[in-house]
């Protein structure tokens, strides 16, 4: 039986076909046309993730790894070959080292619980940046109540980029970590990682990366970044929810103790002594979200059926676009201006608060992100409770840019 | 609703500009602090409580239109009313922003400026701060000196 869902390559890049794909943006919001524009928040999902899913339930759902007969032998195999997909997409050496979670935010919680309480004491130090998503702040504070661990924040400059002197001078004998994220939710900045390796590694620290944000942009190559860790969630990769990767090296992970147990992550159990799986069941304990995984598989093939590149470019070409005209307007404050950014812009329009913006795009149809992002200490950086953002996908076109300024005119019109 | 207007009236956007009533209370001996996690607002209420009646009130913080300017008019609605009266305000108000029925005539008029917030109920995710101001000055009233969170 074929578990691949269909495909049509586009021959180009043609956005409205791309948007066609995603049967959520054909409704209507508030009586206008669907401009979603919270895609860093959680990406909307093409059909072809929507069936996969669909068609494990209808067709070849059954417990993994378990069952001899037929039913569970396919959905075994579907489960299995996600990984695969996604072990390619990253380009990670083996399946080994994918472990499937159920979001980024366990993946980090995993690596803390699991590789920290195992390598870490009392005093050593852990490498952070002031953009930290709160998913990579608080396991490493829990850690810090737990055990005593330190954690080192490096500041960002006004741009929103690492201080990179900082960082360099923040290696110690007690560092053990770097924790850091490939691209900031809140900013857009997209951090030069392979450059905070290589010099993490020239210290022997190993290096968490949280690439939630960087996945859904650009292809990621863990072995050429030389990542330890690299987390990220389905739910941003146009996948389904409920489904996260942690990436770790195979040496690190058969180093690693469990971090839940339960079934499907032993070798055997008697009431004297159990074995554990072989990595990475080792660390899948319990019945995982299957058909949602086999969906993200369905997610990394239409991602990787598209011009990657070329997405790239497009959606380059959206940011430098709303940025013009966003500074166009001399109300508004852009909180982000690295060189190097993703397709997500914060802004402040002057004397309307965030939540009252959100409010009135909304009522046009808009859909922005207004808050702290789960970044709160980037807020604080910046000295303002809350932003306002826009953040674009594969389906953002220059409409979604002209009705935002549309919808700032309104904002601006009523709070005049 | 017909119209963002209904929910950006210009009371509302004239108190969330300018708000009255704002800045600490010399004197003040009943106090709380409301936080609202969601957006990040913030407020403190200040009361001045005597003989059992709201004196002065006073807030200081910051916020979005809708939870500044429903702070603001809540202080003018509170001075000069007594505990119990203060607090069966909050319940009618509480309810002109949260319930499904129709407001009537009568509820309108004893809410008198606190009506323009009727607009709010269309808005569940804005209800939390409508009614920041209010839980917080409740939370000072009963004098629980803990923090209010919504969210």
């Amino acid at each position: 039986m074929n578990t691949e869902s269909p495909i049509i390559k586009p021959t180009g890049l043609d956005i409205a076909r791309i948007r066609a794909d995603f049967p959520i943006l054909s409704l209507p919001s508030n009586g206008k046309r669907l401009t979603f524009l919270d895609t860093a928040a959680s990406a909307q999902k093409p059909r072809q993730v929507i069936d996969a899913e669909r068609h494990v339930y209808e067709a070849e759902y059954a417990n993994i790894h378990r069952g001899v007969y037929d039913l569970s032998q396919r959905a075994t195999a579907a489960f299995d070959k996600a990984r695969t997909k996604v072990r390619k997409f990253i380009n990670a050496a083996s399946d080994r080292e994918i472990v499937f979670v159920r979001n980024a935010t366990e993946g980090v919680n995993l690596v803390a619980q699991s590789w920290g309480r195992k390598n870490l004491k009392e005093g050593d130090q852990v490498i952070l940046s002031e953009m930290e998503h709160h998913a990579n702040i608080v396991p490493w504070q829990m850690l810090r109540e737990a055990i005593g661990i330190e954690l080192v924040v490096i500041p960002i400059t006004d741009s929103g980029e690492l201080v990179w002197e900082a960082y360099e001078s923040a290696f110690t004998s007690r560092t053990k970590l770097v924790a850091m994220t490939h691209v900031s939710n809140a900013l857009g900045t997209i951090t030069p990682m392979a450059e905070i390796i290589r010099v993490a590694h020239d210290h022997g620290v190993p290096v968490l990366v949280d690439g939630c944000q960087a996945v859904p942009h650009m292809p990621v190559d863990v072995q050429a970044l030389d990542a330890d860790f690299y987390v990220f969630s389905a739910h941003k990769l146009y996948g389904p929810t409920g489904v996260g990767v942690l990436y770790a090296k195979a040496k690190i992970l058969e180093a690693m103790p469990p971090y839940q147990g339960g079934g499907d992550m032993i070798a055997s159990v008697t009431f004297a002594r159990t074995t554990y799986a072989d990595i990475p069941q080792r660390f899948e304990a319990g019945t995982p979200n299957i058909a949602g995984t086999i969906a993200l598989g369905a997610a990394i093939d239409y991602m990787e059926s598209l011009d990657r590149q070329a997405l790239l470019a497009h959606e380059h070409a959206l940011l430098e676009y709303a940025t013009e005209r966003l500074r166009a307007n001399n109300a508004i404050t852009i909180y982000g201006t690295a060189k190097d950014k993703a397709a997500v812009i914060s802004f402040a329009i002057q004397g309307v608060h965030p939540h009252d913006v959100g409010t009135i795009l909304d009522f046009e149809g808009i859909a922005v992100r207004a808050g702290h992002h789960c970044a709160q200490p980037v807020m604080d950086r910046f000295g303002v409770p809350a932003t306002t953002r826009a953040s674009f996908g594969i389906y953002s076109d220059f409409d979604d840019v002209d009705a935002l300024m549309r919808g700032i005119a309104k904002v601006q019109e009523i709070f005049g | 609703m017909s119209d963002l207007r209904e929910l950006y009236q210009e009371v509302i956007l004239d108190h969330g500009r300018k708000p009255r009533n704002f800045g600490p209370l010399e004197g003040a001996n009943r106090e709380a602090h409301g936080h609202n996690p969601l957006c990040g607002d913030k407020l403190d209420v200040h009361l001045l409580v005597k003989d059992g009646l709201v004196a002065d009130v006073k807030f200081e913080g910051a916020g979005c239109a809708i939870s500044v300017a429903s702070a603001s008019l809540m202080t003018e609605a509170l001075i000069g009313k007594s505990e119990a009266e203060a607090k069966a305000l909050f319940e009618k108000f509480h309810a002109l922003i949260t319930s499904d029925e129709d407001v009537s005539l009568e509820q309108l008029e004893e809410l008198d400026k606190l009506a323009v917030f009727s607009g709010v109920r269309d808005y569940p995710l804005r209800v939390k701060c409508a009614t920041l101001g209010w839980h917080t000055m409740n939370a000072a009233l009963e004098n629980s000196g803990e923090t209010v969170v919504t969210e």
